[in-house]
Formats: C-alpha cells, structure tokens, sequence
C-alpha cells in the first residue's frame, strides 16, 4: 500500500492532530494546567483554521482508488466551516467554563472536533461507504452534545428526540443506497452515474433517489422532514445549537449538492428536479410560517434555519457553477448571520437564564451593544441590504435563475415572497428591543471577553461580506474552474 | 426448488416496513430502538443479497454491510445511554411522556 495518498487528506490529518492535543491535553495535564483548556483549544484551532487558507492546500489530488478527493472547492467549503466552528469555540467559552459544565467540557471539545472530521469526510467522499462513515461520524457524536446539560431534562428529551430521528434517518438513506447499489452495481460515484446514463429511468430508481433525499433531508431538516429540529434546537446547550445549526447544515448542504450532481446528475430533469422543487417550496413556506408564531428565541432561530435550508437548496436545483458558488457564499454569510444571533443568546443565557422573545422587550435599554449586534443579524437573515444578507439572496436566486426554466423562475418568485414574509418574523425581534416600552428584565451587564470577540467576528462578517465583492468572486472563480459539474 | 432474489428482496422489505411500522406505533422507547435495529438489518440482507446474486464478482456489498453493523452497534450503544439518562430523571421510558417541548 502507498502511504503516501494519506498526504491528499492534509485538513483531515490536521484536524486529528488538534484532536489528539486536545485530548491529551484535557486526559494527562495536571488539574491546574486544565483551566487553560479553552483557551489552548481556540487556539489550535485558529492556527488549523489559518493554515487552511495557506495556498498549498489548493490542489487537486485523491487517495483510497478515489474514496475520498480533495480539491480547491472542497479545501474552500472547509475552510468556510472552519470559520464557524472557531467562532463557535470562541463563543462557547464561557458557557464551558461554568461551574457546572467545568469537568467535562474536554469531551465538548473532542466530541466537537469528531463531528468536524466527520463533515469532512462527507465532503470529501466520493463512494457511498466513506459518506456513510462521515455522515454517521457527523451526526451521532452530536447527540452526545445535545444531551450535554445533564441537570437539564430538556436536554435529554432533544438528545432522545435526535438520536431516534437521525438513526431512522440513517436507515432509510441506507435502504435508498442498497436499491442504488443493487441498479448499478457500484458505490463508486463515478460509475454509478456511468451506470445510470446508460439506463436512466427506472421506476426503482425513483424510490431510491426519494429515500436518498429523505435521508439527507433529515440531516438538513427540509420539510416534511423538519419535526425533530424545533425541540433538538431547543432542548440542546445553546453553543450545540448554534454548532448543530450552521456547520452541520453548511456541511449536509453541499455533500447534497455533491451526491445530486456526481451521482444522479444524468436524471436531473426526470426525476430529483421536481422533487427538490416540492421541498424547497413547502421548506421555505412552513419554516417562516412556523417560525412567526414562535416565543422562544431558539425555536424561532430553528425555523428560521428551516426557511434558511429552503434558500440554500436554491443553489442545488440551480445545477450550474453559478449555483454551487452562490450556495457557498450563502452558507458562508449564513455562518456568521446565524452566530451573531446564537451569540447574543448565549450571552444574555448565561448571564440570566432567559430565552423568550417578550424578554427581549426594551434590551436597547439595558444592553445597547447586544441589541444592535442582534439587530444587524436579523436584518441580514431577512436579507435587507447593504448586510450580507441581502448578496447572499440575491446571488442565490441568480443562480437559480441561470437555470432558465420557467418552473425555476416560479420557484424564484415564491421564494422572494416568503422573504418578505420572513422579514415580519425578523423585525417582530428588532421591534421587541427597540420600540418596546416595557421594562426589560434583563439588567445591564457586561459580557465575557470570548463571547464580545465571538460577537465582534461576527458582526465583521455581516457587514463586511456583502460589501468586499472579492470574496464572491473567488468563490465563482473556484466553482468554474471545478470538476464537480464537469461530466455534464 | 431455485432460490431466486425475490426470496430473500421480499423477507427484507417486509422487515424493513415492520420496523417503521414499530418506530412509529410503539410507546416504549427500547422497542423503537428494537424497530430501529429491524430497519437497519432489512438494509444489510439487502447489500448482502445484490451482492450475492446480482454481481457475484465483487465484495463491495458485503464490506458495506460490515460496516453498517458498526454503525449500527454504535447507533444502538449511544441510544441506550441516552435513553437510560432519561429513565434517570424521569422513571420512565415512555414516548409520550416526553412533551415537555412542543409547538
């Protein structure tokens, strides 16, 4: 065997090796040494994620008879998330380091790190076995996380809620897999779509690709496979939720976009099109309906993310470059919108203990800083420019108008009318903290140093992204020069 | 008598549908987990089966199927532990008690 492929895999080594330092770290140091724990974690991973954009990981290179495949779209999908899981560590610093959580937030970090290397994997793979592996190793450790808060009950409903659902998920992917491997013969990407533009249409095929969908479906929470993501959201440690709701669907998302195109590319129009069209429609609409009449601000973050989900698949029916690189920056924007947010929560959970919207009422008051870093991020979600936001929506739907169908220029146009509808919902937010005249409950205070960087990353990145034009740029650049819609 | 593949394709859809019929009808979470595992084990006779009869020629069926019953063993080990956390706080493992959160 030549072990020198293992060199294509450079992200997932270093990834390992920030794992086992942690590991090490939090099993063998002495009890004093432990209370750097969270600061040496953020740190490592920072110098992994700024080694990341270091350009010789741009190369196009594959290892395992092309199980697994690097190339710059890949190095760069990674990178994006990278971004987020560091701001995730750097916000989740003080909730970590509470009395409660103190003796086991080593295992939040391993656990954190595995899910990560576990995305990576799914990005990655090119056959069907390494994607089950990564998309197991992604999704079960997370249970673990969700049920983190052991003095919490909620946090062991959402984790029971979660493991059910994404093992019954599992099984129905897989079942889909076995149809798809019993047509083709293969688990190999490439010759399963060899197989499949030689004979294209079988009604088999159509229920595999449907229990295929579903099954990713799940990890994304499209509707109609969206019910466990309210309470998981929940019920989970808000610094899990936040995790559970930005890296882990940036990451679902484009191993989607990959498994549609590599391997059901050849029955686009035939089959998954349509599909994906019904989901994308009832995934926007119901989020944003579910999501107004909620008043726990994390179940109202959770379906904003459904709805936000629904966007991001606008990317993959688009089926061209334009698509892929508009899908990229929209995660990318929805990393840092959504964290903002999740910060803020987190910053006023820790200091109070509250998570209801009415709590909010009058924060402009209280805590002038945090209701502005909240505010520019719902305005981002809902898309209002000059946020990032509002390019990130535009860029999608020119994507998926690129498509040129007319049934994509509907889609398009129902799509535009439920971000109208979202902005309802996400001033309903803003005009709780800032119009409100009620007393606000929660008293002024000053948030820990980790959670104003956390916030201040962030709240760069909204403002930022939409206006430095280079980094959309870059991105369609990347997407152009893939391979990924090159047997097309 | 030929033992064909619909011998063995027919037994296992059945299983399959068996265990989303449990997973959605049973109250006691053990026997969802149990609905579960029936699922997961419809898919392996699946992979094994195609393998066997469609293309008899490779292995890539049968090393899937090993490692869906890792997967499977690590899903059920990680499932119980939560569930007996549950049992814990709650005295109980009944589904329907767990409405603490809902819309």
């Amino acid at each position: 065997m030549d072990y020198s492929q293992f060199l294509a895999m450079k992200q997932e080594i270093g990834l390992l090796v920030v794992f086992l330092l942690v590991f090490l770290f939090d099993t063998f140091m002495p009890k004093k040494a432990q209370g750097s724990l969270s600061g040496i974690t953020c740190l490592l991973f920072a110098l992994f994620t700024a080694a990341g954009f270091c350009p010789c990981q741009l190369a196009d290179a594959d290892a395992f008879a092309g199980m697994y495949v690097t190339s710059p779209v890949m190095v760069t999908i990674k990178n994006i998330l990278n971004v987020g899981v560091l701001i995730v560590l750097i916000q989740s610093c003080r909730w970590a380091n509470s009395d409660i959580q103190i003796m086991r937030r080593g295992e939040f970090y391993e656990l954190l790190l595995v899910t990560l290397f576990g995305m990576y994997l799914m990005i990655s793979a090119r056959h069907f076995l390494l994607f089950v592996i990564g998309l197991e190793a992604a999704s079960l450790p997370l249970a673990a996380m969700v049920a983190f808060d052991k003095n919490r009950y909620e946090s062991h409903e959402a984790a029971v809620k979660y493991i059910l659902t994404a093992v019954f998920s599992s099984a129905v992917f897989l079942m889909g897999l076995s149809f798809v491997y019993g047509l083709t013969g293969s688990l190999y990407f490439a010759k399963i779509y060899e197989a499949l533009s030689v004979s294209p249409e079988s009604p088999m095929l159509i229920v595999a690709l449907a229990f295929v969908i579903a099954g990713v479906g799940f990890k994304l929470s499209l509707v109609p496979f969206h019910l466990w993501t309210a309470d998981v959201y929940q019920g989970a440690p808000t610094s899990v939720t936040s995790y559970l709701s930005v890296i882990s669907k940036g990451a679902a998302a484009f191993a989607f976009l990959v498994i549609l195109v590599q391997v059901f590319g050849t029955v686009y129009s035939q089959v998954w099109e349509w599909m994906l069209y019904a989901i994308i429609i009832l995934t926007i609409t119901i989020g944003n309906l579910f999501a107004i009449r909620q008043r726990n601000m994390k179940r109202f973050l959770a379906f904003s993310s459904i709805s936000q989900a629904g966007y991001i698949m606008l990317g993959v029916i688009a089926y061209n470059y334009v698509g892929m690189a508009s899908m990229m920056y929209y995660i990318l924007v929805y990393v840092f919108s959504n964290l903002a947010a999740f910060g803020v929560i987190s910053a006023i959970e820790n200091k109070t203990g509250l998570v209801g919207m009415d709590d909010y009422k009058g924060l402009y008051k209280t805590n002038p800083r945090l209701s502005v870093a909240m505010m520019l991020a719902m305005f981002s979600l809902a898309g209002i420019p000059p946020f990032a936001g509002f390019f990130s929506k535009f860029f999608i739907f020119t994507g998926a108008i690129q498509q040129g169908s007319i049934a994509i220029y509907v889609l398009v146009l129902i799509a535009l009318i439920n971000t109208i509808v979202s902005l309802y919902y996400y001033l309903l937010v803003v005009k709780a903290m800032f119009i409100s005249e009620d007393e606000c409950k929660v008293a002024p205070f000053r948030s820990s140093c980790s959670e104003r960087l956390g916030l201040w990353i962030s709240v760069a990145g909204i403002v930022f992204l939409g206006i430095v034009s280079c980094v959309y740029n870059y991105l369609l650049e990347l997407s152009a020069s893939s391979d990924i819609f090159a047997g097309l | 008598m030929d033992i064909t593949l619909m011998y063995y394709l027919i037994p296992s859809l059945i299983m399959f549908c068996c265990g989303v019929y449990g997973f959605i009808t049973r109250k006691n979470m053990i026997a969802i987990l149990i609905s579960l595992e029936l699922m997961l084990n419809a898919v392996d006779i699946n992979f094994v089966v195609f393998n066997r009869f469609l293309f008899p020629g490779q292995l890539e069926g049968m090393f899937f199927t090993l490692f869906a019953i890792a997967i499977a063993a690590a899903e059920t080990a990680l499932a119980i532990a939560i569930i007996i956390n549950i049992f814990r706080v709650a005295k109980n493992i009944d589904v329907r008690d767990l409405t603490k959160m809902k819309f």
